[in-house]
């Protein structure tokens, strides 16, 4: 995690707030609950912000060191907010024996971003994954879930309009 | 709560509609006169099948014939490569590559006339006698379906279908005729091992959760965490035929002595959770799940967990820490998950796969799966074909297959008349197989014998453009990011690992280079402390093995024989060839070409970014690399 982003402002509604509290208390007392809520906290914000995982900490009597280990560890997990359109581009063996380093690449040109990182306008984020079991249209990229197979690289362009 | 007679009911209710779905298949009593399958599986609709699938609905609405056609969405047929795709009963019609512009006339020719669209169909199906089934074609005649008998064929989001197909006949009979010995000796007798990876005899593991002071609690794990890059058979069989699992994870819970299981899963695959979440209500509804199964006094559930990206999580003891709500990081063994395992309960976990055969093998008998593989790899093993191979996609064979019958019959050869060169098996773990043992009959002992393992099933096949000191370091690549961090050998090992083979594939390296790599290969195997870092040099290993000339080219002349790695080529115009029509500068992402019309144009090297679209877009073969 690259310093920069850690002072994001947070900008939870109440909404999502009370999303938050429901989601703590259905897993409250049930069996290793951390990590279902977590991910179900990312489904809320999009990512983790700092002050979702304050209250889950003290909903859950898990220390904030142990949240933060366990967030860490785990890829699925953001602490920083995605752009508006997340990319995310298949380097599974399927996808890199048919060229999917190459599509990669042209993104981070395209995009003026490397890996990991979101666009300054928070358009577009970009990020690399590791096979969405859709080989068979290999090489293949999501735009926020949405599948994009059977890519070259010159097709890039046109995609990216699409969510202009 | 259903007894065994209304489970009997159900069957005979769904039977016919289920059997109807296959070649020269009989409609019996069933409700329908045309069954449409659409393939519903990830790959599929991917390429927008579930579209096809609502104006299949709305167009056979509008010609009246809700009554006499149902649009039915399964799971994975098999051929990805051919999406999205479709099968209509009872004429078998394969049709492929469906588009939405072919919809209205298949229904009204079709479903409404009677006369299938050859032109839309696979053609491979079409023949001058007429059209054949797709079990005929070279793609599927060679497979046998056990694993995925029913992906494809019936509606995953409806456990009367299942029911109709035998299920839940397995756990019937485990649980009213057969002592919790006799489902071991069944199971052991098959010869089954597990699909994960290693191999494992089911039937041993089972025993040895067994005992311990009755009244324990114990744990049942489904391991469908998948994280080979490139396999897809898990998924496939959680998306087509969920309830195949947990029927086989209750019978398992039976003979160990658990109450409670859990299937942990990938979250990247959200279909499959979204197919696991409604068969878990329709079997907790029907209480095939739940307390007192068909009122035997035998109780089993199952919940379910996500996995949240971390490769070693597919490992059986991060697995189970992972679900405890921790940093997924192995744990040395022994103690082995049979005695101490999840929450340090005695434990079995299996693969979905290895689950996936678990019924069938109880009504069909031992001996009915033993006589299908080879003598020490007993039954079928699903590979998910991928890379340069025309019929990418899923298949089933019987294990002892040689990859050649795989890659040349089955997969239908290599794509643009290029030549095979290797195909990869058991993903990050696994190692190159080569064309000198494309012969080899390919079951678990042979690939370790030969460099390789089976891993889950990932096969990806490479031709002569792939170099494989570039495989070999997409593979490091893997394991230095999905390394735990836990020991030394591995998190330290596998990135020196990986700094030489950048070195190599920079052109800095020297032949003393290629030793260090070997004696540091073996270093990390030997020393570290789960088999993530124990099998991560074997990528590196195998190549170097059967491609070391590869190696030497690199080191030696500084140059990559395939044309891969960027450092150790660069692109050229062929003046001679040139007609100066501006498509490669047009194309270029790195603005590296200039050139005026109808001149030869020429590449700034220093520009180049190597990305080679160049060379894919130039109609006069005039770009070469060198
Ligand atoms: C690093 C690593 C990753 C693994 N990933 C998987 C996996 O994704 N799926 C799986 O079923 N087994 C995986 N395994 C194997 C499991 O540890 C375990 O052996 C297997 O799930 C047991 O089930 P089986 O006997 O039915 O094969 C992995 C092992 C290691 C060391
Ligand atoms: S490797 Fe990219 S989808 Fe499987």
């Amino acid at each position: 995690m690259s310093d920069e982003r850690i002072n994001i402002p947070y900008r939870g509604t109440p909404e999502q707030e009370k999303e938050l509290a429901e989601l703590i208390a259905r897993y409250k007392g049930t069996k290793s609950p951390l990590i279902p809520v977590l991910e179900q906290a990312q489904d809320i914000f999009g990512y983790l912000p700092e002050k979702a995982l304050k209250i889950i900490s003290e909903e859950l009597q898990v220390s904030l060191a142990k949240i933060y280990g366990v967030v860490t560890f785990y890829s699925f997990f953001s602490l920083y907010p995605k752009g508006k359109y997340n990319i995310s581009v298949c380097l599974g063996t399927a996808c890199y024996v048919k060229g999917s380093g190459q599509i990669y690449d042209k993104l981070q040109s395209a995009l003026g971003i490397t890996g990991g990182q979101c666009t300054e306008d928070g358009k577009f984020s970009l990020e690399a994954c590791r096979c969405i079991g859709a080989c068979g249209l290999a090489p293949v990229m999501t735009v926020n879930g949405e599948v994009h197979g059977r890519l070259t690289a010159d097709m890039v362009d046109g995609i990216l309009a699409q969510y202009e | 709560m259903i007894t065994i007679e209304q489970l009997q009911e159900i069957k005979e209710k769904n039977q016919d509609i289920v059997n109807f779905r296959k070649e020269h298949g009989e409609r019996g009593n069933g409700k329908y006169r045309s069954h449409v399958l659409v393939c519903a599986g990830t790959g599929c609709t991917s390429s927008g099948s579930q579209k096809i699938a609502d104006k299949l609905e709305e167009e056979i609405k509008a010609a009246g014939l809700e009554e006499e056609v149902c649009v039915i969405r399964t799971g994975c047929h098999g051929l990805c490569a051919l999406g999205p795709v479709m099968i209509i009963y009872p004429e078998a019609a394969f049709y492929s590559n469906m588009e939405l512009e072919h919809v209205p006339e298949i229904v009204s020719e079709h479903l409404v006339k009677g006369n299938v669209v050859t032109k839309y169909l696979y053609q491979e199906t079409v023949t001058e006698d007429g059209i054949i089934s797709m079990n005929q074609t070279n793609f599927y005649k060679p497979q046998n379906r056990v694993a995925l008998r029913n992906c494809g064929v019936i509606n995953p989001e409806c456990i009367n279908e299942y029911i109709g197909t035998g299920g839940y006949q397995a756990l019937a009979k485990v649980l009213t005729t057969m002592s919790r010995e006799d489902v071991v000796k069944c199971i052991t007798d098959s010869g089954l091992r597990g699909r994960g990876g290693g191999g494992f005899p089911t039937g041993k593991k089972w025993q040895f959760a067994m005992g311990g002071e009755p009244g324990v609690q114990k744990y049942v794990c489904c391991n469908a965490d998948e994280g080979d890059p490139g396999a897809f058979m898990d998924r496939s069989v959680l998306e087509g035929d969920p309830h195949v699992v947990f029927e086989a994870m209750a019978i398992a819970g039976y003979v160990i002595g658990a109450n409670q299981g859990y299937i942990y899963v990938r979250a990247e695959y959200p279909i499959a959770v979204d197919r696991l979440n409604i068969a878990l209500a329709q079997a907790r509804e029907y209480g095939v799940l739940g307390d007192n199964i068909f009122g035997t006094g035998f109780s089993f559930d199952i919940d379910l967990r996500l996995g949240a990206g971390a490769f070693v999580c597919g490992e059986e003891t991060a697995l189970m820490t992972s679900i405890e709500g921790n940093r997924g990081e192995p744990r040395p063994r022994p103690p082995f998950p049979a005695v101490k395992g999840l929450f340090g309960q005695p434990t079995i976990l299996n693969n979905v796969e290895t689950w996936a055969n678990i019924p069938q093998i109880i009504l069909k008998g031992a001996d009915w799966f033993a006589g299908m593989g080879t003598e020490k790899s007993r039954g079928t093993k699903v590979f998910a074909l991928g890379g340069k191979i025309n019929n990418v996609g899923l298949v089933e064979i019987p294990m002892g297959t040689t990859l050649r019958e795989v890659v040349e019959n089955i997969g239908g050869g290599i794509p643009n008349g290029k030549k095979f060169k290797a195909a990869q098996t058991g993903g990050p773990s696994g190692g190159c197989i080569s064309l000198e043992n494309y012969d080899v009959p390919i079951d678990y002992d042979n690939l370790v014998s030969i460099g390789s393992m089976m891993g889950s099933g990932g096969l990806i096949v490479m031709d002569e453009d792939d170099c494989m000191v570039d495989i070999a370091k997409f593979f490091l690549e893997f394991t230095v990011d999905e390394s735990c961090g836990k020991c030394t050998p591995c998190r330290i090992g596998t990135k020196r690992l990986l700094e030489l083979l950048n070195k190599i594939t920079d052109g800095k390296a020297e032949m003393e280079d290629l030793d260090r790599m070997v004696e540091l290969c073996n270093l990390i195997k030997e020393n570290s402390l789960c088999a993530l870092g124990q099998t991560a040099p074997n990528p590196v290993l195998s190549t170097y093995k059967y491609f070391k000339d590869e190696y030497i080219a690199h080191v030696k002349d500084k140059k990559c024989p395939a044309g891969k790695c960027k450092n150790l080529v660069s692109y050229h115009i062929d003046a001679e060839k040139c007609i100066g029509c501006g498509l490669c500068k047009k194309n270029c992402p790195g603005d590296a070409i200039t050139g005026e019309k109808k001149q030869p144009h020429e590449i700034d090297t220093a520009k180049c970014l190597k990305c080679g679209v160049c060379m894919t877009k130039c109609k006069k073969d005039a770009i070469y690399k060198a």
